[in-house]
């Protein structure tokens, strides 16, 4: 089963191999990671998805608090979020062709953000499925895929959840802003975004 | 000793007035070795382990100003298991250090030995300059990506101005939650160089506990519940009980409520074995009663400890007929082997005293009931006895514990490496204060515990220190024979030399058919090789010989070594196959100490 966490974690050197090792130490697949930065200066947002066990997920995130250069786990799980994952698509396609690509991109709401002689490249943002979507048609349609570039998944808790980084790095004596921390847990935002249901 | 001492006299003015002025909040200009000692002797550390190189020698140069013992080690694995076996016997934070690639790569051993049993130490190596970092350099090695996996966590410094605030860090991420060993890498440029120095304002931020520990009201009152009304309730108490210095209130618990109380190996001390409720250890090589009362019980309150593979046996038919309180500090360790009812996670001692004020004094018709039928079902149990046993000419291993554990009446500090000769202490020797037995018991360390117990007879010099090791173990470590003979400790020794690697051969002999494949072994004369070194030894062949040989040793000032070559294919009994359920094991044979026609 799949399993999303979102980690906060200290922006340096080493932190990545420290959170990649600790997967390999449980001999769990990584299916992505992606890493930027977040809200705050010197904290870095990684989000993670693995294939492990429906259980493990306790497990992996009371082992990622063990590490000392991460601040916060969230493990996302089927609570209300939104997940995207960017992807770069080059296609072969001549002037004769590319109709068909423009008319496809079209659907999907992806663009078109570099043209050539004889390719062109497609960049689309949205959930996996609807990423493997285009692909799939453009297969289907002929289109000669040459390079594809996809970021992974990365997610963000619907409504009201903050990170709790600041509550992890206070430090006794500095106070904070209050209502900083609002968990409300599982409830969805009223409206859908479009892409959430379908194309 | 002797150098210790000279080097402390001619430091301690300089090192008073650093380290003084220090804490006052003044800052000091010192050079990045410099500071090293000084944090050191800021976090309490009055003696490090190590060896000296290349890379570390700016450090080296400067010890000489601070009022710190060195224990030259004759390889770095000794300076990482006296860091550990000091961490043990004392409770405080055990330092080593290291020169960088071969003697930083030589701690591996040893720091991933701690790692296992979770025990604070902190290790200092040296790195090459930080200009030539990631090129090859001479003796340069990535010590921090090969320890990684097994320290709790690890630093490169590369600034002198890092070195004091590293270093403290390292000392609180080494001690808190639950402890592990931390590593320091020090490159030379950083050591060479000079910072200020602020002992005070180098204080790292408070630890922040796991944000997952979970001991709120409710989980208390259900455990509390689930106590009150068990019929056939276990404590299985582990190395965390030790760790949290949680004794008292374990003890508390057990006879409030009646309950027996089975150990772990590590946790073997942290409830006394002369007590009424002690079953004794659990698991691969516990007694009959102790594994059958946990599969037959009704309740087990596992308190610091994680379940391991050698104490359940087969996962899928452990105690079924169980609920289990799982009293832990690392919630990582929660539901990991074992599905447990309750999760109480957090400190042990903290735990237990918020959970005894729910819990009244049983009724005790019911409880004792349980109490009986456990100690009934020892009567079953070939147990040997060794006290009623004619000296038959053979010397087997179980006499040599049984005796030992009269002759130091119990009080001694052993120390055992891994083997057949660490399951005879453990079901022989009877512990009943805690930190009296360190062991290798989560990595099995072959050679631990001579340099083990030279840090434990560090830490402790007022008490009696036995090393107890078999003869293959010995010899993995046997070279700081000579860091024992040099520091002058009054160390006493006891190889239990059969001339085999005899838990393997053990095995082998179960389960490979006799196939004793590698396993015989040629040792030199180890009364010969203790007189090489200056110890004196002796040689024991016979029961009679065993007190006499013990009180010799006692009586002696200095390392003393005796030899006790017992019988070459004894086994430990009874055990549990690997594979097999926690009740399913391998008794003793009906007289296991058959005499042969010689003895007659």
């Amino acid at each position: 089963m799949l399993h999303t966490f979102v980690a906060l974690v200290e922006d340096k050197p080493g932190v990545l191999t420290r959170v990649a090792s600790l997967f390999r130490r449980l001999n769990i697949n990584i299916v992505s990671l992606t890493v930027g930065h977040s809200e705050r200066v010197g904290v870095s947002r990684m989000t993670i998805v693995c294939d492990a066990s429906p259980t493990a997920g306790h497990r992996i995130a009371a082992s990622l608090y063990k590490l000392e250069n991460v601040l916060e786990v969230d493990d996302v799980g089927q609570l209300s979020h939104v997940a995207r994952e960017l992807a770069l698509i080059k296609v072969a396609a001549t002037p004769k062709t590319r109709s068909m690509v423009f008319e496809l991109v079209e659907v999907f709401r992806a663009r078109i953000v570099d043209l050539a002689p004889e390719s062109m490249m497609i960049e689309i943002t949205g959930v996996e499925s609807k990423i493997e979507g285009l692909i799939q048609v453009l297969n289907e349609n002929g289109d000669r895929i040459l390079e594809i570039s996809r970021t992974g998944r990365m997610v963000m808790r619907r409504g009201q959840h903050t990170s709790r980084v600041l509550d992890a790095m206070r430090v006794p004596g500095i106070e904070l802003p209050e209502d900083k921390i609002v968990d409300d847990g599982a409830a969805p935002s009223d409206v859908l975004m479009a892409e959430e249901t379908g194309l | 000793m002797g150098t210790a001492k000279k080097n402390q006299t001619q430091s301690t003015s300089h090192a008073n007035n650093t380290s003084a002025s220090g804490r006052e909040g003044n800052a000091t200009k010192l050079t990045g070795s410099e500071i090293i000692w000084a944090t050191l002797e800021g976090e309490g550390t009055s003696v490090v382990f190590g060896y000296p190189g290349g890379a570390i020698l700016p450090a080296y140069d400067a010890l000489r100003k601070f009022p710190i013992r060195h224990v030259l080690v004759r390889h770095e694995q000794g300076a990482a298991h006296m860091a550990d076996g000091y961490a043990r016997a004392s409770g405080r934070v055990g330092v080593c250090v290291a020169t960088s690639g071969p003697g930083a790569t030589n701690l591996v051993t040893g720091i991933a030995t701690a790692m296992l049993y979770s025990v604070p130490i902190v290790c200092i190596t040296g790195q090459v300059s930080s200009k030539v970092l990631g090129t090859d350099a001479f003796q340069e090695v990535d010590i921090t990506g090969i320890t990684l996996p097994v320290t709790k966590h690890n630093y490169v410094v590369t600034r002198a101005e890092d070195v004091a605030k590293t270093i403290r860090e390292a000392f609180l991420v080494a001690k808190s939650g639950r402890p592990g060993p931390v590593l320091v890498d020090i490159t030379k440029d950083a050591q060479q160089a000079s910072a200020e120095f602020d002992f005070a304002a180098a204080a790292p931020k408070p630890h922040r506990p796991h944000p997952m520990l979970k001991t709120e009201s409710a989980s208390i009152l259900q455990a509390a519940d689930l106590i009150r009304n068990a019929k056939k309730p276990v404590i299985l108490a582990g190395h965390g009980v030790l760790q949290s210095r949680a004794g008292a209130e374990l003890r508390t618990l057990a006879e409030r409520m009646q309950i027996p109380v089975a150990s772990t190996l590590l946790g073997l001390g942290g409830f006394p074995a002369s007590h009424p409720l002690s079953l004794g250890m659990m698991g691969m090589h516990g007694e009959a009663w102790v594994n059958h009362a946990i599969q037959q019980s009704d309740l087990l309150i596992a308190c610091g400890m994680r379940f391991d593979d050698r104490v359940t046996g087969t996962l899928a038919t452990y105690a079924p007929n169980a609920k289990k309180i799982h009293i832990e500090v690392d919630p990582a360790e929660i539901n990991k082997n074992v599905k447990v009812d309750v999760a109480l996670i957090g400190d042990l001692k903290e735990a237990l005293e918020a959970l005894l004020p729910h819990l009244a004094p049983r009724n005790e018709k019911n409880e004792s009931a349980w109490v009986k039928e456990i100690e009934a079902s020892k009567g079953e149990c070939a147990v040997r006895d060794i006290r009623n046993l004619p000296d038959s000419g053979h010397l087997y291993a179980a006499h040599v514990m049984h005796d030992l554990w009269k002759a130091t009446e119990g009080k001694a500090i052993v120390v055992t490496d891994v083997g057949q000769h660490q399951m005879w202490e453990a079901q022989y020797y009877k512990h009943d204060e805690p930190r009296t037995l360190i062991t290798s018991g989560g990595l099995g360390t072959m050679g631990f515990a001579l340099p083990a117990a030279i840090g434990a007879k560090i830490a402790c010099p007022d008490k009696e220190v036995w090393v107890v090791a078999g003869d293959g173990g010995f010899q993995m470590t046997a070279a700081e024979l000579s860091t024992a003979a040099q520091e002058e400790l009054d160390l006493n020794i006891a190889v239990v030399n059969n001339g085999y690697l005899g838990m393997v051969r053990q095995w082998q002999e179960f389960f490979y058919e006799k196939n004793y494949q590698s396993t015989p072994l040629l040792s030199p004369d180890f009364v010969k090789l203790a007189e090489a070194h200056g110890i004196r030894g002796k040689a024991v062949k016979t029961r009679s010989e065993v007190l006499p040989a013990v009180a010799e040793a006692q009586k002696h000032k200095g390392p003393f070594l005796i030899d006790f070559l017992v019988e070459k294919e004894d086994s430990v009994y009874p055990m549990i196959a690997a594979g097999s359920a926690l009740h399913e094991m391998i008794r003793r044979p009906e007289n296991p100490l058959v005499e042969t026609a010689q003895d007659r």
